[in-house]
């Protein structure tokens, strides 16, 4: 072991010690009502991920249900207004109740082993967080069986295709990003106060690991743009349903507008998806390469800059909008930059994994295979950004492959990883290593 | 072993290289058109230029990895180095790639400049769409036509084999002349919508209530297909975009001709204000006319799609007063999906459709609509 992941392991096992004595006093409550009315972070850092995870297979359903469709052309198996709530429930699905929950759940799990907290610092709020997502997730579910069906314009919701020309059930689709956006924001809150407040003595910020440094910008992140998400998705349900006009031209709105507030969300959503995944990256890979994190500081600012350009280059997901050309070439050239310390962080893993006695046992695998399909995301990402070629590329698979690349090689990968990882630690128990390569094998062969 | 993987790798590079010199040869099915116009050329230089720079960085990067994955094995029984933190290599590969994005940017920009460069254009053509057709109308010419998918609906439910444009016909394609500069002017009645020809490389959004701008000048004459590219709602697959680039002199003469026929057809409608039509007559034209332009949201057999598109049986448009009826038609219905159909149709299908919508699906009211009645209410509220 190098010494970055004993300290954690140190660190993890004082507090496990903690954890156990002061269960040995009270004790929890037993039964449901232990997850019900749980504070402690392990808990909920469990029902996360399974949440996640019931998620995930749920998404991956409709998932299969578009490609069963696609398999050749013509209307084979669904029609294409069910179609349409297929693609976009998915995507809804996929985003906000897969990958953040999962995300959220590691937080909870590793984030106090890992600076030496007992708990996280708000828990009864992280209790929260977590019971009232199942109940937006419902919601929006539910909306698939109401008179006309789920909501079918796409999980980016462009007006006016979300308002005036959208089905009833727009409402309870607002209704359940709503919720999804305060239990996002309790949580990133949570994890904030823990980091800021509770680290244990002698831990400096330069210190932390690398997970809880890319936890701390994305929770930044979630605390800036959730809001901006809850104003969209509210700007629509009053242009719906109580006359407002923000974004219909006959009433001095203007349906660019929305693309502009979606995007000022939606672009540093993408990285709230893999800055924590980064974060995993970077601690699975110099153990397994038996070698320290090659530059250490340099992700970090890496990471902050990443964040950082994430608000600048929204209106590259509107290139075909009509911009005046300057505004084109600003986010561009911003587009552009987000090459600069992404590459930081490729290099940075293959540095690290050079010249060290690397092993393979099954998170490395699952690391390796994100660092070099997440690289594919990003080349193809850079491709994208180049205006004129975008110009084709734009709502094409094109951009439909190159986010799966990051988001399904890159987050998901990164999340199999980290549970692989950790699953010892939580349970105790070692799983089968054969299985969980055949997993693998499956995996990157069909991804 | 690891001769094998080499190997390997080596046939997979060659079978990809093999592909990427099909694709700059000829037409593809994987890779990016190179088209038709200049700027369509230059978008796909700067496509693949961009392409095969990926390319270099990830055989390097993988390459180092990958050489890093066979020979520092720890079951090889290597010991792992302890260097960290190297300022100098650090500078290096922030620098080196800042300065190939700059190597990148100087070629888009340029071509970027080009293509939002809309003036001095010779022909200006308004591109409107609305669900799920499009809407071309020459500002010189005041011609103006709507276009629509021409592909059977037994096609795409299967029934009958599908033809080599499947999807990407129309009945009425848009006739632009080649080596003139044809600028676009896109707006959108209802939805945004994206015009795409990728063989122009233009694809540009239809924003309803605003006005966009783009331009093409096509070399060579042939039929070009495209796609909506912006989902705008259930049949969004459904409104292909089809370009028929002539030589000047022949789309000269097609202007001429269709100037021609709108005339023909103006003193056809001003011959049916006169006659009336007979029951058998207005159904048939009224189910032609309501397959093409209803049946899409209301369903070939009227009943709409329950809390998206509403029923016309038992609905107290096709119950109700006649005039209530036709006014629905000719207007439409603000803030709803339901378009004016005044411009879209003529008199002729106007009458023909809210006749047929009348006695159809078992609602027998016997009500006749006749093109003179049409025409009475639109004037009449002028």
């Amino acid at each position: 072991m190098n010494s970055v992941t004993s300290t954690q392991d140190t660190a993890a096992h004082e507090s496990d010690h903690g954890h156990d004595s002061h269960h040995a006093h009270h004790g929890p409550a037993k039964g449901i009502k232990r997850w019900l009315y749980t504070t402690n972070h392990k808990d909920i850092g469990t029902l996360y991920l399974w949440f996640a995870f019931i998620m995930f297979l749920t998404g991956g359903a409709m998932a299969m249900v578009i490609r069963a469709e696609l398999f050749q052309p013509g209307l084979q198996i669904v029609e294409p207004h069910f179609f349409n709530q297929m693609t976009t429930v998915h995507g809804l699905i996929m985003v906000f109740g897969a990958v953040m929950p999962a995300f959220t759940g590691l937080a909870n799990w590793m984030i106090p082993m890992m600076i030496g907290a007992p708990d996280m610092a708000l828990p009864r709020m992280n209790n929260l967080s977590f019971w009232i997502l199942p109940f937006a997730f419902l919601i929006l579910l539910a909306s698939l069986f109401v008179e006309g069906g789920g909501p079918a314009f796409g999980w980016t919701f462009y007006a006016p295709l979300s308002t005036t020309y959208s089905g009833d059930s727009t409402a309870l689709f607002v209704f359940s990003v709503h919720i999804m956006g305060i239990s996002s924001i309790m949580g990133a809150i949570n994890v904030i106060v823990t980091i800021w407040n509770m680290r244990a003595p002698g831990m400096t910020w330069l210190k932390m690991p690398l997970f809880v440094w890319t936890w701390l910008i994305t929770a930044f992140l979630l605390i800036a743009v959730m809001p901006v998400l809850a104003g969209a998705v509210t700007m629509v349900l009053t242009d719906k349903f109580f006359g407002t006009s923000f974004f219909d031209a006959a009433g001095g709105g203007d349906p660019v507008m929305f693309q502009h507030i979606f995007w000022f969300f939606g672009h540093p959503e993408v990285y709230i998806m893999i800055l924590p995944a980064f974060g995993i990256i970077s601690t699975i890979v110099p153990t397994f390469s038996r070698k320290k994190l090659f530059g250490y500081t340099s992700m970090v600012y890496a990471t902050v800059s990443i964040a950082g350009l994430s608000f600048v280059v929204w209106a590259h997901h509107m290139f075909t909008t009509g911009m005046p050309v300057y505004a084109e070439l600003f986010f561009m050239y911003c587009t552009m930059l987000i090459s600069v310390p992404t590459g930081v962080k490729v290099f940075n893993w293959v540095a690290t994994m050079w010249r060290g006695a690397i092993s393979y046992e099954v998170p490395m695998l699952f690391s390796l295979a994100f660092i070099v399909l997440f690289t594919f995301g990003g080349f193809s990402g850079l491709m994208l950004a180049i205006t004129p070629v975008d110009f084709q590329y734009h709502d094409t698979y094109f951009v439909v492959a190159h986010f799966h690349y990051v988001l399904v090689t890159g987050a998901i990968f990164s999340l199999i990883a980290a549970a692989y990882y950790w699953l010892p630690k939580w349970t105790g128990v070692m799983y089968d290593v054969g299985l969980a390569k055949l997993h693998f094998l499956v995996f990157t062969y069909f991804r | 072993m690891v001769k094998r993987v080499v190997a390997s790798i080596f046939a997979v590079m060659a079978s990809s290289l093999s592909f990427v010199s099909l694709a700059s040869s000829e037409r593809s099915d994987l890779n990016l058109p190179v088209g038709v116009t200049d700027i369509s050329q230059k978008v796909y230089d700067l496509h693949m230029t961009i392409f095969y720079i990926c390319i270099a960085i990830g055989v390097a990067v993988f390459g180092v990895m990958l050489w890093a994955m066979v020979f520092h094995r720890k079951s090889r029984g290597v010991k792992a180095a302890n260097f960290h933190e190297s300022l100098k290599v650090e500078v290096a590969w922030t620098i080196v790639p800042f300065f190939i994005l700059i190597g990148m940017a100087v070629p888009a920009t340029k071509t970027l400049f080009e293509m939002e460069d809309a003036s001095e254009s010779d022909i200006s053509i308004v591109v409107t769409g609305s669900q799920w057709k499009w809407h071309y109308k020459y500002l010189d010419d005041d011609i103006e036509f709507y276009s629509l998918m021409s592909t059977p609906m037994e096609q795409i439910q299967n029934k009958w084999v599908k033809g080599d444009t499947y999807l990407l016909e129309v009945d009425k394609p848009l006739v632009i002349p080649t080596n003139r500069k044809v600028r676009f002017l896109m707006t959108s009645d209802d939805v945004i919508h994206s015009w795409w020809v990728p063989d122009f490389a233009v694809k540009k959004d239809a924003n309803p209530g605003f006005i966009n701008e783009a331009w093409t000048r096509v070399n060579e004459p042939g039929i070009y297909r495209g796609q909506c590219a912006e989902l705008c709602g259930k049949d969004h697959g459904f409104m292909p975009v089809v370009v028929k680039a002539l030589p000047p002199e022949e789309f000269d003469e097609w202007m001429a001709q269709q100037k021609a026929l709108k005339a023909a057809a103006a003193a056809e409608e001003a011959r049916l204000l006169a006659m009336n039509m007979s029951f058998e007559e207005l159904m048939k034209e009224g189910e032609a006319a309501y397959m093409g332009y209803c049946a899409a949201c209301h369903q070939a057999n009227g009943a709409g799609l329950p809390g998206v598109f509403p029923s016309l049986i038992n609905s107290p448009i096709t119950l109700g007063d006649v005039n209530g009826h036709i006014d629905i038609v000719v207007n439409g219905k603000k803030g709803t999906a339901m378009q004016a159909f005044a411009k879209q149709m003529s008199l002729k299908q106007i009458a023909a459709v809210v006749t047929y919508e009348r006695n159809a699906w078992g609602i027998n009211s016997g009500d006749l609509v006749q093109p003179k009645d049409v025409h009475q209410f639109i004037n009449q509220g002028e």
